[in-house]
């Protein structure tokens, strides 16, 4: 969709809500408004824009510019408009001679300490002060401008230091508009105005260069300047945009809606999308600027082809390509059977996307054996919720966090993590909600500007479930529970269990505390705090999942929450908060070896044959198999061929060596993603893949929301991701046919009663829809779940026994290292590794408290070798006191970091979702890397010589 | 023989005049002489130019002495002043001195009579009277006295207290605040530093009384950070009625709380501008907020605040223990009451001046200030501060009330009174105003952080006699900028004594007759 109007409407003041309405007057015309709206809004309701500078409708009113005053009959004065709230009655004038003359006298005030060099300047064409300066009449500066005049700022020095944008100085207005973003959108408080008086200018930290003040470029002071003093060098460099489109971010799960704005085939910026619900208008560092390695280098773009991994890629055209991959993976199965063969989906990739890769292996590869990433981040919250609920998702919307009272953050680093979303809990934890952490790791969360957690529980790694379970003990033998709604809503026989069960004395906190390391009265507190409510909503992340006991840890949440009532209205609620923009979407669509679209066993007759129908095949009833099993399967010899599409297995899967040797076994693997990854230095076949911006689809975010990837530009390598699989299911002798994907998102609406009231038109018209969507919900679907009753009937609980992993520390292994992510790097890096955002994070580093590094001789950057039972690796040392003693930490960005050498086969009873956060490890100082690290650099090296442009590609590696 | 009382102010003024040696030297002598004195230390009378003022306590009253210096003291002892001997310093009975004699002291009545640290003092001066009557009084009851006496605000803003208070008492809110605005920064004005240093107990009743009557639990008393003895004298003041019961957890055993706090001011002019000051006390920077909301809905940390000047909330406790109607008699029009002026500036007789509303400022000026203290005839007044008016003498009858000076375009304000002579240049201070504000502005609105900056270039054009008459043209546009535009009184106001300056004294600005003729002159 093209959207030509490059400005939306500013109301200049946020909406208020009020069952009051007030009747006014503004210019004649009669406005009726909500109680507490501003007269500013007030009047472009009545279709008059008040002029106006300090004032946007994302900003609480400032009442700085004294443009958009106005006069009121019966009163005296000129008042600003953005901070008189609208009265029953008033008769208001927004333009007369006397305001004429008061706002050319304030914009001659502007003018007169401003460059003029607006022919030039990087803001022309969309500059509101060049606006207002036209609607107000300037028409003289008598003053002088700059020098002329007197005293000025039009020769102050500009701030380059942020790689994204530019802060030129000379060009404020003061109107605190990024000042007010920083604090009230983003929270990050890390800008200020500097100086009094004339001298006032915007100041990040204490006169800091951006680069070195608090500021995380999530680019909201950008958004907010209505000059060019805060400007994306993108801008500067591109001139101003001439169209945009409107899509969905491609990183984390919160899934912001962005405008991009164009210049024909060439994206300008980036602008997060004011009605995007999600974000409603904030962004971060990632979907707001790292959006570079779209364009980058190393993008491929022509498909390759080889027998062996020691030959070089062989350029191809797409006929080959897919030829030669239908080739191989039918010879493999005319060899070893049709099980021999099977498939990942992404959760990078769109839905449509999704479906077809699963379509294509049960119906093409004709075999279950399909997974998807989502089995190593989120698989434990679809059994979990699943089991409990009735629904594997979470059930709120975020906007639903603007009611809690009491907010429980588990396992997650929203701030780091979900940026966008951690910003709307900030300015609820501002508006006086609590908050509960539970977290091995002091995250920010805990103690940052203008937030502090009432209770930390930093327990050690690997006992949420000790946890879950105290709390849970709190809170039925102190009586906390909710009675009628258990009552009314749950299960009785499965509730007295569980009651009976978490009631025992060993699952008190007290007899828990020496497991986690919690003193048990700051347990109890938390319990009583959470059941206080009036609405405690849990925030959950991987580490929750990401354990042995991972689906316990789920089943324990929803215990607890539905004990409590927290389930079912705004502002509680279970919240997962999903790594990944697609992993919601990528699990809805039947990525999963046992389940079709829509979470359906595929041992289910009526479902099968529902799906046969449709796609004309015949389906095994028998689950495939999941992600680890295929490696098992590999090096056993039964598994010889994979379709992996988007996922880099080989960097992001634990136990990395076991995962090289598994794809060192196979015979072909068919790799399709935009760059060479880790995994392409194992494939046979390469297929270059498509970025978000080059293709349609839609993603699903963890609010089940849908909304709508729309294409930028054409695709690099000239097919969509969804146009590849088509073919290549055409190649194997599918017939599979689209000429959109709206088509294949109708198919899925046919086939899935959660989706059957999805399509585009709908998402066009609503902007997204949140599943379940069909014809017994609302027209935009489910925002909150569970309102009534539980989807599967009754709640049903779950006897939740603590079991230590089996990663424990010992002797040799001392201490337990824990993984994670960081703001401005996401996941295995592809995307943002090839961004400017490496100037904030360059490298993976091993966070160690001061006594474990002191005990080990260890200073901040040195090199430390890291040893678990599976591998060792080496990385530099940065000495935190985030950590507790006895926990370390690290990211996984780099692939020559090697987390995951480290990481063990450990993994969740139930789903097998791989135990990334508890590896027993040894740490001691080192000055060479390790062994892994060495052959991974000659590894590495050779595949990219192996590569038709070798010379562009390049990797780097500590110790080089 | 017993002891004779001496006392000897402890006020920053007489200490500037060296009142700490007068009181060292003369302890030193009166030991060295075998004589048997009690010093004590009260506050000043606020007749400044006879500072320091010490005065002996004799069967027929307080006999002063003043300005006495420490190397005075031996002669006065050689004298007998202990006994109210004839001096050359001495000025007879303090009470009969008719600067003081003159004046109608509500506010002032104990100020320079007690020793300002004494409980016992305040109390055997109708100390606690207005407290201990607020107290069998419900809130409402006590608002409506308030509201009944006609006091307005002293900070110069002169709104009615009582309404004020009405709003935060009718605003529902588990916590409310009083807070005192007592950041006195516009120059020639002292009583509010006199009152904390001089008689802070009464400050302190007159909280707790606004705390009883609008359901308040905290008091703030934001104070000038160039202060420092009043802040000393507050905190201690603060401790000793803590201690004694009038504040705390139960307030004379009624049951009911009232805490008082200091917070020094963080040092910028425009912290006395009440949203900045909110801000400040908050820990913020000082900057204006824009309102509504008004502050006795969302003050500080966003709960309804009673915020009043020093002086209006000193004033309540008389008025609750004497009846609005007490108070309501003096004054005239709708400026009821008494307002303490403060002569500062080129004056004989600087001081303080309590007196109702309505005199004029001749009165003052002559009858109290003696003239200018140097001798020459005095040309132009700013009244009510920095941003008040130059009144000229053509104005000098108006009776002093808001109403009246507000008609001519001048303001009361605080009281500040700074009296200029002949040789004053007009268009100087016109800059000086502008300049002032450049220097104080919290920068938030662009009249008052870019306009102070231009007015000063623009005034500077006049005077150099650039583009003269365009320029004049501009300087009244940017004053109705600044007047009309700004967001808070600083800004609002400064174009107050450039505008004045500018009419009544065109000449100093090199205006000619022909200029009149062309409009420059005058809008």
């Amino acid at each position: 969709m093209l959207n030509l109007s490059k400005h939306d409407i500013d109301h200049g003041t946020p909406a208020r809500e009020s069952k009051e309405i007030v009747e006014l007057t503004i210019d004649g015309y009669p406005v009726a408004v909500p109680k507490g709206t501003s007269l500013m809004r007030a009047a472009i309701d009545a279709g008059i824009q008040v002029p106006k500078l300090c004032a946007t409708d994302s900003l609480e009113p400032f009442g700085s510019c004294r443009l958009c005053l106005v006069e009121i009959d019966g009163r005296k004065g000129t008042p600003a408009s953005c901070t008189t709230p609208a009265e029953a009655g008033m008769v208001v004038h927004t333009q007369t001679p006397k305001l004429q003359e008061l706002r050319k006298g304030v914009m001659e005030l502007y003018i007169s300490d401003h460059p003029l060099d607006c022919l030039t300047c990087s803001a022309n064409g969309n500059c509101e002060l060049q606006t207002q300066a036209g609607v107000v009449g300037l028409r003289n500066v008598r003053y002088g401008v700059g020098a002329q005049a007197g005293a000025h700022h039009c020769d102050l020095q500009k701030d380059e230091s942020n790689p994204y944008f530019t802060y030129d100085p000379s060009k404020c207005i003061v109107c605190n508009r990024c000042v007010r973003a920083c604090e009230e959108t983003q929270g990050t408080f890390a800008l200020t105005i500097s100086g009094r008086g004339f001298e006032s200018r915007v100041s990040p930290g204490q006169d800091e260069p951006f680069m070195q003040s608090d500021c995380v470029s999530c680019g909201a002071c950008v958004q907010a300047c209505p000059t060019a003093t805060l400007q994306e060098k993108s801008v500067i460099e591109l001139g101003q945009p001439e169209h945009s489109i409107i899509t969905t971010c491609a990183y984390c799960g919160v899934g912001c809606g962005f405008k991009a704005e164009m210049k024909g085939n060439t994206v300008v910026r980036m602008v997060p999308w004011k009605d995007g619900k999600a974000n409603e208008g904030h962004s971060c560092v990632k979907g707001r600027f790292a959006w570079g390695y779209a364009t980058h280098q190393d993008r491929i773009t022509t498909p390759m082809i080889r027998d062996s991994i020691s030959d070089p890629w062989k350029e191809v055209s797409w006929d080959e390509a897919l030829r030669y991959a239908a080739q191989r993976i039918q010879g493999i199965q005319a060899k070893h059977g049709k099980d021999s063969v099977g498939g990942i989906t992404s959760s990078r990739c769109t839905n449509e996307e999704t479906y077809l890769v699963q379509k294509l292996i049960r119906a093409a590869f004709g075999t279950n054996n399909v997974d998807t990433c989502a089995r190593v981040c989120h698989s434990p919250t679809g059994y979990g919720l699943g089991q409990t609920l009735g629904t594997s998702a979470g059930t709120q919307t975020f906007k639903s966090v603007e009611h809690a009272d009491v907010i429980m953050v588990i396992g997650a680093n929203p701030s780091d993590a979900h940026p966008v979303f951690a910003s709307r809990m900030k300015r609820r934890l501002r508006q006086g909600a609590r908050l509960i952490v539970i977290d091995p790791r002091k995250i920010d969360l805990v103690d940052s500007v203008h937030v502090k957690a009432d209770h930390h529980l930093a327990l050690k790694p690997g006992t949420n479930v000790a946890m879950i379970t105290a709390l849970a003990h709190v809170v039925v033998t102190e009586g906390l529970i909710a009675q009628a709604y258990i009552q009314e809503r749950c299960d009785d026989k499965s509730f007295n269990e569980w009651r009976d069960f978490v009631s025992k004395p060993e699952n008190s906190p007290e007899a828990f505390e020496a497991v986690t390391g919690v003193p048990a009265a700051e347990v109890r507190a938390a319990a009583r705090l959470y059941a206080s409510g009036p609405n405690s909503a849990i925030y959950y992340g991987l580490g929750v999942t990401e354990h042995a006991q991972g689906s316990t840890m789920v089943l324990g949440i929803a215990n607890l929450a539905m004990a409590c009532g927290m389930v079912g209205r705004e502002g509680v609620g279970i919240n997962p908060l999903r790594g990944q923009n697609n992993v919601q979407g990528s699990c809805d669509m039947g990525s999963f070896p046992h389940e079709l679209p829509g979470y359906r066993h595929i041992s289910d007759t009526t479902t099968r044959a529902l799906f046969e129908g449709a796609w004309g095949v015949t389906l095994s009833p028998e689950p495939g198999l999941r992600i680890p099993n295929m490696f098992e399967a590999a090096l056993d010899g039964s598994f010889k061929g994979l379709y992996c599409q988007g996922e880099d297995i080989v960097q992001s899967d634990p136990d990395t060596q076991h995962v090289e040797a598994a794809l060192s076994a196979m015979e072909c693997i068919i790799v399709q993603d935009i760059f060479l990854n880790e995994t392409a230095k194992f494939a046979h076949v390469f297929f270059p893949g498509s970025s978000f911006l080059e293709k349609d689809g839609t993603f699903t975010n963890a609010e089940r929301r849908i909304s709508r990837v729309r294409q930028a530009m054409p695709p690099l390598a000239g097919l969509a991701d969804w146009e590849v699989t088509m073919k290549f299911a055409q190649a194997l002798g599918y017939d599979m046919h689209y000429e959109h994907p709206e088509q294949i998102m109708q198919e899925i609406a046919d086939l899935t009663p959660s989706f059957r009231g999805v399509s585009y038109e709908k998402i066009e018209r609503l902007g997204s829809v949140q599943w379940p969507c069909n014809e017994n919900t609302e027209e935009a679907g489910t925002p909150i779940m569970h309102i009534d009753k539980f989807v599967r009937g009754k709640g049903r609980f779950f006897n939740t026994q603590y079991i230590a992993s089996d990663e424990k520390v010992t002797q040799k292994f001392p201490l337990l290292l824990t993984t994670g992510r960081i703001l401005s790097q996401y996941n295995v890096g592809a995307q943002t590794r090839r961004t400017p955002n490496n100037l904030w994070h360059s490298e993976d580093r091993l966070e160690i408290h001061p006594h474990d590094a002191q005990e080990r001789g260890i200073q901040d950057m040195d090199w430390v070798g890291i040893e678990s039972r599976a591998g060792r690796t080496v990385l530099r040392a940065e000495i935190s006191d985030r950590m507790q003693p006895g926990v370390v930490y690290t990211t996984f960005h780099f692939p020559e970091s090697g987390a995951n050498v480290i990481t063990t086969d450990s993994s969740d009873w139930a789903t097998n979702c791989p135990e990334y956060k508890v590896t027993a490890v040894q740490v001691v100082a080192v000055n060479q890397p390790s062994d892994w690290q060495s052959r991974y650099v000659k590894f590495s090296k050779k595949q990219l010589d192996l590569l038709p442009n070798a010379a562009q590609q390049h990797v780097e590696v500590m110790g080089k | 023989m017993s002891a004779v009382k001496v006392f000897i102010p402890r006020d920053s003024a007489a200490l500037a005049a060296g009142a700490d040696e007068v009181a060292a030297s003369l302890v030193h002598e009166a030991a060295q002489r075998g004589l048997s004195i009690t010093l004590v230390r009260n506050s000043s009378r606020g007749m400044f130019w006879l500072e320091p003022l010490v005065e002996v306590q004799t069967p027929q009253g307080r006999v002063a002495y003043g300005p006495v210096q420490a190397s005075d003291v031996a002669s006065l002892l050689d004298a007998g002043f202990l006994q109210g001997a004839a001096h050359a310093l001495c000025l007879g009975l303090t009470e009969e001195i008719p600067y003081l004699a003159k004046q109608e002291r509500l506010t002032f009545a104990r100020m320079g009579i007690t020793d300002p640290l004494s409980l016992s003092d305040y109390q055997a001066h109708q100390g606690w009277a207005g407290l201990t009557r607020a107290l069998s009084m419900q809130g409402a009851a006590i608002v409506q006295e308030v509201t009944d006496s006609g006091l307005r605000g002293r900070g110069g803003a002169a709104f009615p207290a009582g309404i004020k208070w009405r709003t935060v008492l009718n605003a529902a809110s588990p916590q409310k605040y009083v807070v005192c605005n007592a950041d006195e920064g516009d120059s020639g004005t002292f009583s509010d530093r006199m009152t904390m240093e001089g008689d802070p107990f009464m400050l302190i009743e007159g909280m707790a009384i606004a705390g009883l009557a609008v359901g308040a639990t905290q008091g703030y008393i934001y104070i000038r950070s160039e202060y420092p003895h009043a802040i000393a004298v507050m905190r201690e003041a603060i401790e000793l009625a803590t201690q004694a019961g009038y504040l705390g957890d139960n307030v004379c055993g009624s049951g009911q709380r009232f805490h008082l706090q200091v917070r020094k001011a963080a040092g910028a002019y425009v912290c006395g501008e009440e949203t900045a000051m909110l801000e400040s006390i908050e820990g913020k920077r000082g900057v204006v907020r824009a309102k509504p909301p008004l502050p006795a809905l969302e003050g500080l940390f966003g709960q309804p605040t009673v915020i009043n000047n020093v002086i209006t909330l000193a004033s309540v406790p008389l008025i609750l223990a004497k009846g609005a109607s007490f108070y309501r008699d003096y004054g005239v029009g709708r400026s009821q009451g008494t307002l303490p002026f403060q002569l500062a500036g080129n004056i004989r007789h600087g001081g303080l001046v309590e007196k109702a509303f309505g005199l004029t400022l001749r009165e003052l000026l002559f009858d109290f200030g003696g003239g200018s203290r140097s001798g020459r005839p005095i040309k132009a007044v700013q009244v009510g501060g920095p941003l008040g008016a130059y009144v000229p003498e053509s104005q000098w009858d108006i009776p002093l009330d808001y109403e009246a000076y507000a008609a001519v375009g001048a303001v009361v304000g605080h009281g500040g009174i700074v009296v200029h002579d002949d040789s004053a240049d007009m268009a100087k201070l016109a800059r000086y105003a502008m300049e002032f504000c450049a220097l104080e502005s919290c920068g938030k609105c662009t009249p008052c952080r870019i306009g102070s900056t231009r007015g000063m270039e623009v005034i500077d054009r006049i005077t150099h006699n650039t583009n003269k008459a365009q320029q004049v043209h501009l300087l009244r546009d940017l004053c109705n900028t600044m007047l009309n535009g700004s967001l808070c009184a600083m800004g609002g106001m400064t174009p107050y004594p450039v505008l004045s300056a500018l009419n009544h004294y065109p000449q100093d600005f090199g205006l000619t007759e022909s200029d009149k003729a062309q409009g420059v002159s005058h809008a």
